[in-house]
């Protein structure tokens, strides 16, 4: 019982993350937002017994794409106008 | 007023789609295709991961397919910043000394991780593609602690290529001797649960892994080294 | 069910980024937003209440296995779609550092030479 309530509390914790990465102005933050939002998912994976699924998207969501994404912006620029 | 039509739009869209997933129950069977694979994978593969029987054997052709676009996609990453003439703007720092050793000791380690992941692929979770995730941070990791390291291409394209030939030729051997593409009766299935078992599964995971590794290791340097100082 | 509401929730806010962001950058976090979105779709609904992963290595396992695990297929099909994810996402960046070495400006309104 206690983990579907720690699960409801992940996805709740992961809209959270989503908005305030689609929403604030500083770009890095809001990349660093949408690793999280990765990282979130790849624990609700476990808990939906795809254990496969879950290295993947912590491996891949969590490191390679945040990493991508920092070498655009260093060569683009930080904030929105 | 753009904001307001997108919303709505939005809204509409969300309806829909709630309407047509209340359709399925949540958390009850479903079984379409897959019960075979299920009931009869074990028999059919020896791989005790379902899953890894299913990417590698059943589903195979997608597999090759996916390994295609992904080469595609490097090839493409690779044209494009060929012809960009671009600048950092943010000065990179050179890195302390507890990073540089750190990054050091765990380059080797990482790697040998990776290969663990891929060898076992049909035993435990993970596979080709895990294991070659992990290969391409590590070397993520000797990217962003050192200034001069530099992989060597010409090995990481020798080493792609190699894997992606593998991976068809085990293809062809299955439809000249077994009987369709990518067969799994060429070479003996082995007992259950052991590391040497279920065919040409590990054979191909491994090539898999090779070729994921090697191919998204190439794309993060193409990414990073591509700066042109001026 | 939980499940459901929110993995269609997340797509849509990435949708959303996608059609009203004006920064270019923006609208490639919104794609990849989407793309989770999706995949926790397709895994929440191949799940089975009170079953286990699909990996056979005990004994149990080997009989009856069909009232035993979750659908494998699902897992199958997200497997793929992430890796494919990540070089389409590389693939994006790499046209955005491309606009941006041209015109020094990541905002959507100032490339106007393909409007119609």
């Amino acid at each position: 019982m206690i983990l579907e309530y720690f699960m409801l509390f992940l996805l709740f914790l992961m809209l959270g993350l989503a908005i305030y990465a689609v929403e604030t102005k500083d770009l890095l933050a809001s990349v660093v937002a949408a690793g999280f939002v990765s990282l979130v998912a790849s624990i609700v994976y476990l808990y939906l017994q795809a254990p496969d699924v879950a290295m993947t998207e912590a491996a891949i969501g969590a490191g390679l794409t945040t990493l991508i994404f920092i070498i655009a912006i260093r060569k683009t620029e930080r904030y929105e106008k | 007023m753009r904001k307001w039509l997108a919303i709505i739009f939005l809204i509409v869209l969300g309806f829909f789609m709630a309407k047509i997933t209340s359709s399925f129950p949540f958390g009850e069977e479903k079984w379409g295709v897959s019960r075979h694979y299920v009931d009869k994978g074990i028999e059919e593969n020896r791989g005790s991961n379902l899953v890894t029987s299913i990417v590698v054997n059943y589903r195979g052709f997608d597999t090759l397919g996916e390994v295609t676009v992904l080469f595609l996609a490097a090839t493409a990453l690779a044209f494009l910043l060929s012809t960009c003439r671009c600048r950092r703007r943010y000065e990179r720092r050179e890195a302390s000394l507890i990073v540089k050793t750190a990054s050091e000791t765990l380059y080797p380690l990482l790697i040998l991780f990776g290969a663990y992941i891929f060898i076992h692929g049909h035993l435990t979770p993970g596979g080709g593609f895990q294991g070659g995730t992990v290969i391409a941070s590590a070397v993520m990791l000797m990217l962003l602690a050192h200034f001069t390291f530099h992989p060597n291409h010409r090995a990481l394209s020798t080493v792609e290529g190699l894997a992606g030939i593998t991976f068809v030729l085990i293809g062809f051997a299955g439809l000249i001797w077994g009987g369709s593409f990518l067969a799994n009766n060429i070479i003996p299935l082995g007992q259950w649960n052991r590391l040497f078992s279920a065919g040409v599964i590990p054979l191909i995971y491994v090539a898999v892994g090779f070729k994921v590794g090697s191919e998204l290791s190439g794309l993060i340097t193409d990414m990073i080294k591509t700066t042109k100082e001026e | 069910m939980a499940f459901f509401v929110a993995s269609i929730l997340l797509i849509l806010i990435g949708l959303y980024a996608v059609l009203v962001k004006r920064n270019i950058m923006k609208i490639v976090i919104g794609l990849s937003l989407m793309d989770t979105g999706v995949n926790v779709l397709i895994i929440s609904l191949g799940f089975i209440r009170g079953r286990t992963a699909p990996i056979v290595n005990i004994k149990d396992l080997l009989v009856n296995t069909s009232s035993k695990v979750v659908d494998p297929l699902p897992q199958a099909l997200v497997l793929t779609a992430i890796v494919i994810g990540v070089a389409v996402t590389a693939v994006a960046l790499s046209i955005v550092m491309l606009m941006y070495s041209k015109k020094k400006t990541l905002e959507i309104e100032e490339y106007k030479e393909l409007k119609w």
